[in-house]
């Protein structure tokens, strides 16, 4: 039943990410070259912000795909429990770490552009509060996928908290919301159109294709990774 | 008319089972079929699979593949009504270590049935592992064989169709294992079955055994 | 729902016999409450402004601290198969082990804050406000403690494990617990508060247990 879902058996998930990974990791550099030049030489500083606006290129896409990463989470884990396709467990195995580490690029940065901007490395900001709940919720996934000694146990435990997290993220976004009112509007999502300039908008948008495309490029080679892993630990128990 | 002598239906069909663990075979293809007042004996080496195979026909395991029908009928389709025939051993007792050897029993029937144990039935089950003086004491004072006795007027208590045993007679002495024998028989000739992993004989006339293999 | 009464009944009767597990968790809430003012200092102002933030934290802590053995005993001792091979829903046996956890945890550490909040300097109306707060509250600590308990089940370092699972997403509760005191002492809404913290409550009621019983069948794989 589970080989009619697209890319259910490992195996032939394995011979379609050989086929692709090497141009994905191509273009991925050579997005990554020009979005840097846009970010860093070819857009102006912000009038109020100066150069400080062009840590705004990593830190919004990072926070973008930080809590992408986490839906991802929820539905590998959706696809674990429901369907027992084989490959969701290591692909969350593989996703969870990568998530985390875009929600802590996300923190690091907002914690380096709010040193100029606040006058304080960390503030109880609303939005800096919840992606550091985010950055919990990813560590609480990768300490209890790992916390097992059959890894099975540990994906299919960390699946049921990825669901749990994933229906108590806007509660949790909402009651930090509710705690801290200091925090500036968001402005991309805005409806009645974006208020940004386009200056600003195309390297930002550009950074944030370019991320997207380091994170599904990371996400694969981990799973290539996790396959092996796993494949080696199964023939070390019968040999 | 004259009716045709059969073979008596089974009741509990298991076909093709097969259980995995850690991504290894533990068993594969098993099929077997008890009618009402058969017992069968599993037996094989530890790690065959004994185990995962009595947790697998009370679904606590999930198969790889395979069929359990009851009557005919898959019992997967109706879990609640399938776990209501069962009266389950495992190699724990399932037994409260605080409380005492009367109220481990009211409650597990209790949970099992959602009715109270009548004191007759209650009473019937304690003196046939001879367990009436120590009704009263908490498990945790008990040794490992009174234990086990306590665990077994459990299952006698459930009037539970189908028996599941993991290594019934561990740590009984020569009296409780005759006790033992006595109350399966007695659950067997009213047509009750039962299904015991045992590395010990079990000595039963008319009993069947299914050896499972013995992999490294 | 005999079965449910007869889970409680059981677990309620359990911890009449050992009554010490449940003082001990009293006993921490209370230890850990007095060590605030010792170490902030006894100024009386500040300590009225923290109380409810402190009591807060401290009765989730003691309610986590009491959690990991919710479900471990039932797993070591064989009764959690019992209960999986119960001819009614598991996610009935997981509200009804909750149930017991925040009988003998939550309604005490509701009863005891008020007390302690004596030694904080609060008001009589402050100190009903709290114990209501945490009347509503406790039973999502003890659900969403109970999930982290049954997926921690049989993990290496359950303990820490447990806490870190289950804090973040007590995290909204702590926020309306503590924040509805605040709100009375500054004139927000505190009905508004009260009202979203049992919102929070039949949120954890509609989906912990499902979650709970999908993760004790896991362990019992």
């Amino acid at each position: 039943m589970a080989d009619l879902h697209f890319l259910a058996s490992p195996a032939r998930f394995r011979r379609l990410s050989q086929r692709v990974l090497p141009s994905l990791a191509f273009a991925t550099v050579l997005m990554l070259a020009f979005g840097l030049y846009l970010a860093l030489i070819q857009s102006p500083p912000d009038y109020q912000q100066g150069d400080t606006v062009r840590i705004m290129f990593v830190h919004v896409p990072s926070a973008w795909l930080a809590m992408a990463g986490y839906g991802l989470l929820a539905a590998l884990g959706a696809s674990l429990l429901i369907w027992r396709h084989p490959l969701a467990a290591l692909m969350a195995r593989a996703a969870a770490p990568v998530g985390a580490g875009f929600c802590a690029v996300c923190l690091l940065t907002g914690a380096l552009w709010g040193r100029p901007m606040w006058g304080a490395y960390w503030v109880w900001d609303a939005r800096l509060t919840s992606m550091l709940l985010l950055f919990f919720l990813y560590l609480g996934h990768i300490a209890l996928s790992r916390a097992y000694d059959e890894p099975e146990r540990g994906d299919r435990a960390a699946a049921i908290l990825a669901l749990i997290g994933v229906i108590n993220l806007p509660i949790i976004k909402f009651s930090v919301d509710w705690w801290n009112t200091l925090h500036q509007p968001a402005s991309v999502a805005r409806l009645g159109g974006p208020s940004i300039h386009p200056s600003i908008l195309v390297p930002l948008l550009w950074m944030a294709a370019t991320l997207f495309l380091l994170f599904v490029l990371l996400v694969l080679l981990r799973t290539d990774t996790e396959i092996d892993r796993r494949r080696l630990e199964n023939a070390e128990v019968q040999s | 008319m004259l009716r045709r002598r059969h073979m008596v239906p089974f009741l509990l069909e298991v076909a093709d089972l097969a259980c995995r663990r850690g991504g290894r075979p533990v068993f594969e293809r098993l099929s077997f079929g008890l009618a009402a007042g058969e017992l069968l004996a599993l037996t094989g080496r530890n790690g065959s699979g004994k185990t995962t195979l009595l947790r697998a026909l009370a679904l606590l395991v999930r198969p790889a593949a395979g069929t359990i029908r009851w009557q005919g009928k898959d019992v997967g389709a109706e879990p609640e009504t399938w776990r209501g025939r069962l009266a389950w051993l495992g190699h724990l007792e399932g037994l409260k270590g605080d409380l005492t050897v009367a109220e481990n029993l009211d409650v597990a029937e209790r949970l099992r049935s959602a009715t109270r144990p009548d004191a007759e039935r209650l009473s019937a089950a304690l003196a046939a592992f001879d367990l009436a003086a120590l009704a009263d004491r908490p498990i945790r004072t008990l040794s490992a064989g009174q234990r086990r006795r306590a665990a077994l007027a459990r299952v006698v208590l459930s009037g539970a169709s189908l028996w599941l045993l993991d290594e019934p007679l561990n740590a009984l002495d020569t009296a409780a294992q005759a006790g033992f024998r006595a109350a399966l028989e007695r659950h067997l000739a009213a047509g009750g079955l039962a299904i015991a992993a045992t590395h010990t004989e079990l000595g039963f006339a008319g009993m069947r055994t299914l050896e499972l293999g013995s992999p490294a | 729902m005999n079965g449910f009464a007869a889970l409680v009944a059981r677990d309620l009767r359990l911890v009449w016999r050992r009554p010490g597990d449940v003082a001990v968790v009293l006993a921490f809430f209370v230890v850990a409450t007095t060590l605030f003012p010792l170490g902030i200092g006894p100024e009386a102002n500040v300590l009225v402004r923290i109380a409810a933030g402190v009591l807060w934290c401290a009765a989730l802590f003691a309610a986590l601290l009491s959690l990991d053995r919710l479900f471990a005993s039932d797993h070591e001792d064989g009764t959690l198969d019992l209960l999986l091979l119960a001819p009614w829903p598991l996610e009935l046996a997981a509200l009804a082990k909750c149930c017991a956890h925040w009988i003998v945890t939550g309604l005490p550490l509701a009863a005891l804050a008020p007390v302690l909040g004596v030694a904080f300097g609060l008001e009589p109306e402050v100190l009903l406000a709290l114990a209501a707060t945490l009347l509503i509250g406790t039973p999502t600590l003890s659900l969403i403690g109970g999930l982290a308990a049954a997926l921690t089940l049989g993990a290496r370092k359950s303990g820490a494990l447990l806490a870190l699972l289950a804090l973040p997403l007590c995290v909204p509760t702590l926020i309306f617990g503590a924040g509805a005191i605040e709100a009375l002492a500054t004139g927000g809404d505190f009905g508004a508060h009260i009202a979203i913290l049992a919102a929070l409550a039949l949120v954890a009621l509609a989906t912990t247990p499902w979650a709970i019983a999908a993760a004790l069948r896991q362990a019992g794989e």
